[in-house]
């Protein structure tokens, strides 16, 4: 049930601050898998639920964090908009809170924008037992520093999300997806040349030797790209977008490790022939693989991006690609800002963090 | 005695900075610095202590270093066309002009980035991309002059901000440089990194975090089609109607523009755009995309608009006459200026459904302070821009003007909305930040600052009052018994 539980919360980070037990903090467990393993007691944020305000005409909507997803999108759904950014659930009971710290975004994030792309303001619940609103319910605002997208992709460590406030937009009235045989190298040609065109594209995957192209619009415009793009309409497109958003796809299954690519979308491809899944026109790419860490962090790095190990992670791998030594001397002096015994989600991130 | 002093210190830094950088790029004398004494909001000026116009990113890097050292603040400057007074010089401080780094460094069509330093214009980029069908969206007014390093720096929007973002949501990496002098590098051309997302905070930070020496831009492909609606309504609330029936709809205009009565017969009389001067309010709506959708969107937006009461709708016939419904838009701040011998521009933003009420508050003070208005109006994304007309000739009328601005801006807090949406806050909306935020944020905002920032020499005094200063403001709030929502308890 919705419930407002900033007040307990406030009071148990106190009381933390005084044993200093560190503490696990959790939502619904969907997303535990990512990261590095956390020490501590666990704090659930799943409780502090419910919609606090939804203007479909201002397209702002405004949740606590333990909201589960499900719940919120069928709400925006019922308005006829949406989150653009197409998050991941990775469980039934992903909380909004999970997918703002974790910053994982579906298939649309290159035509989209990302989770912090459409943070517009939080409330924060820091590791000294302030509670604090950053941005707003705006989608233009430049008063102060930008603490509000600073929390998206920290998972937690930098503070309990209490409240969320999101910029919304309208779904699209149609779609259809194209899929046209072909080889990776092929797919990747195919979308370099693709992306100088405006095109209502909103999904473009290649896996199994096939590559997914979804259009979105009017129903006018889909049909006109479609049968410009050539190839087949894919027969219930969305079990199929929803997989591999979902990583139920079989790509998915399996034992070797899962890693996520991060890459300028026209980066060339391995010489390994190891799986690998392109989403996000190229810019994210899935591998497995059973190659060193270090070695497939270098690639991603001569490439110009950065690996994560996503899923299956290796013992004694961090789960995130290392950071230069300034960029980490930055990072623990902003841990110290904002949480400064380490309580929340200690090493989640990285090491120290 | 301080001018020497004074003197004193600028003699012996100079001969420092002249250790790093060729003579003539390190400028002491009065005239010389002149150029640099205040940028767009010309009302707050400084001259600075020095001014240094270095080329490369090492003698950036030893520049701050020997600011760091001796403890002198550095400010750092684009073009200057900043209206917050962001880049106003330090006295007692270095200030670090970025126009010689000029060069659009790469485009890159396959992967849609434009690599550029800092000092590179807004249009200029686009323009570079043309020859790829390529455009770079972010579009402040000032996109002729202004520069990528102080958009970054202001996190500046322009009219297409609801479909394409602000500039945070273009920008895929930046090379910056911590008042330490350490070099980093934030994202790059892939779409995230890993990490704290730094780039976020980078932007809109207001030269107080770091000086960017490189920015990465995505670039889209330029949209075949465009199409500019423009209607007349006979109420303001008529014409929040319409924006709020296009939103429902479930389209997002390009651009989605509001003028009130006095700014559009202001923009009339100066490019005669053909406005229909009775109106009480015209909404120009910009749709861009495939033929078949805007086409199909413009119907739509036509029906939605006569829907919701407009007196007039046409739809322009050809580029040239979607030019010229932008003309009178895009002339409005200095056709209002033709009104007054001057404008402050304020740059508030409230959730646009209190729009007509803001409008109607605004007049009120208009009326107060004996003060004419105009507004233009960002509808899509609720950025609202009243130019206050006056006379800085007339004793006391600027401290009139600049108090009804801020009125105006507490005003916007108190709806749900902002102090600044893409002006920043820089020095002159300083006092307003302690409306925004209470004292326990503040702290938060210096300490984030001392996380990129130990000594506190980048940009001092702008962005984030100090709580002390907050206090007095406060005091002299209640003194005049204007503080916002008066029933709450104050601690």
């Amino acid at each position: 049930m919705d419930a407002d539980q900033r007040d307990a919360l406030q009071a148990r980070v106190r009381e933390a601050m005084e044993a200093h037990t560190p503490l696990c903090l959790t939502g619904s467990g969907s997303k535990a898998f990512l990261g590095n393993p956390v020490r501590g007691e666990p704090l659930s944020l799943a409780g502090h639920r419910g919609i606090l305000s939804y203007e479909p005409t201002e397209l702002v909507v405004t949740a606590r964090a333990g909201t589960p997803l499900a719940e919120l999108e069928a709400v925006l759904a019922a308005e006829g908009q949406h989150l653009p950014f197409e998050p991941p659930r990775f469980g039934p009971g992903a909380t909004l809170g999970g997918t703002v710290a974790s910053g994982l975004c579906g298939p649309r994030r290159p035509w989209s924008g990302s989770v912090r792309d459409h943070v517009l303001g939080v409330t924060v619940l820091t590791g000294k037992g302030d509670i604090l609103h950053f941005g707003g319910e705006v989608m233009k605002n430049v008063a102060g520093y930008d603490v509000a997208r600073l929390m998206c992709g920290a998972f937690g460590t930098l503070g309990i999300l209490l409240d969320i406030s999101l910029k919304v937009l309208p779904r699209a009235e149609a779609s259809e997806t194209r899929v046209l045989e072909c080889a990776a190298d092929a797919a990747l040609d195919t979308l370099r040349r693709l992306g100088g065109e405006s095109l209502p594209l909103t999904g473009a995957a290649h896996v199994d030797g096939c590559l997914y192209l979804r259009l979105e619009g009017s129903e006018a415009t889909v049909a006109e790209t479609a049968r410009r793009l050539g190839g087949e309409t894919l027969d219930e497109a969305d079990s199929f977008w929803t997989a591999l958003r979902e990583q139920t796809h079989p790509f998915f299954a399996g034992e070797a490790p899962l890693w996520r690519l991060s890459l300028p979308p026209a980066a060339p491809l391995p010489v390994h022939d190891e799986p690998l899944l392109l989403d996000w026109g190229g810019a994210q790419r899935w591998l497995r693989s059973f190659r060193p860490a270090d070695a497939i962090r270098a690639g991603a790095e001569a490439l110009g991006g950065h690996a994560t190990a996503f899923r299956q992670r290796p013992q004694d791998v961090d789960a995130f690609h290392p950071l230069p030594m300034a960029a980490r001397q930055l990072h623990l002096r902003l841990k110290e800002v904002f949480d400064p015994q380490g309580l929340f989600n200690y090493g989640c991130l990285y090491p120290d963090l | 005695m301080t001018q020497s002093l004074h003197e004193r210190n600028r003699a012996a830094l100079a001969r420092a900075l002249r250790r790093i950088l060729p003579s003539e790029a390190v400028l002491t004398e009065k005239e010389d610095l002149r150029p640099f004494e205040c940028d767009g909001l010309s009302a707050y000026r400084a001259l600075p202590l020095i001014a240094v116009l270095p080329e490369t990113v090492e003698q950036v890097q030893a520049i701050l270093e020997l600011c760091q050292v001796n403890e002198v603040p550095v400010v750092a400057r684009g073009a200057g066309t900043g209206l917050s007074g962001g880049a106003l010089p330090h006295r007692e401080g270095v200030l670090l002009s970025l126009a010689r780094f000029n060069r659009i460094l790469e485009i890159d069509a396959a992967n849609r980035t434009a690599t550029v330093q800092p000092g590179v214009t807004n249009l200029a980029v686009s323009e570079a991309a043309a020859v790829h069908g390529l455009f770079y969206a972010p579009d402040p007014s000032s996109q002729i002059a202004c520069t990528l390093g102080g958009n970054v720096a202001e996190n500046s929007g322009g009219v297409h901000c609801l479909k394409y973002g602000l500039t945070v949501h273009n920008v895929l990496g930046i090379e910056m440089l911590t008042m330490e002098g350490e070099r980093l590098r934030l994202g790059g051309q892939a779409l995230d990194g890993p990490g704290y997302d730094l780039l976020a905070v980078m932007h809109g930070s207001e030269g107080l975090l770091g000086i960017v020496t490189e920015v990465t831009l995505r670039l889209l492909p330029r949209p075949p089609t465009i199409q500019v609606l423009l209607a007349a309504f006979d109420s303001i609330p008529a014409a929040g109607e319409a924006v709020a029936r296009i939103i429902g709809a479930g389209i997002v205009p390009a651009g989605l523009e509001l003028m009130d009565n006095p700014s559009l017969r202001a923009a009339e009389d100066y490019v005669h755009a053909g406005y229909p001067t009775e109106a009480a309010a015209i909404l120009l709506c910009e749709l861009d995309g495939c033929e078949a959708e805007v086409a199909a969107q413009t119907e739509r937006v036509r029906a939605l608009l006569q829907a919701a009461g407009a007196s007039e709708v046409r739809v322009a016939r050809d580029d040239e006459e979607r030019a010229r419904f932008w003309a009178g838009r895009k002339a409005a701040f200095p056709a209002v200026g033709r009104l007054a011998p001057d404008y402050y521009c304020m740059d508030g933003t409230i959730p646009r459904k209190r729009l007509a009420e803001v409008l109607e508050r605004i007049a009120a003070l208009s009326e107060e302070y004996g003060l004419p208005v105009a507004n233009v109006f960002h509808a899509g994304d609720g950025n609202l821009h009243p130019l206050i007309l006056y006379d800085a000739n007339r004793p006391g009328e600027l401290r009139k003007a600049e108090e009804f601005g801020g009125r105006i801006l507490e005003i916007c807090v108190e709806v749900g909305g902002t102090i600044t949406g893409e002006h920043g806050v820089g020095r002159e909306k300083i006092d307003q930040m302690c409306v925004q935020f209470d004292a326990d944020e503040l702290r938060y905002f210096h300490a984030l600052k001392k996380a990129f920032d130990p000594d506190g020499l980048l940009n001092p005094g702008k962005a984030i009052p100090t709580l002390h200063r907050c206090a007095e403001f406060g005091a002299m709030h209640v003194h005049r018994g204007r503080l916002p929502h008066p029933e709450l308890e104050r601690f």
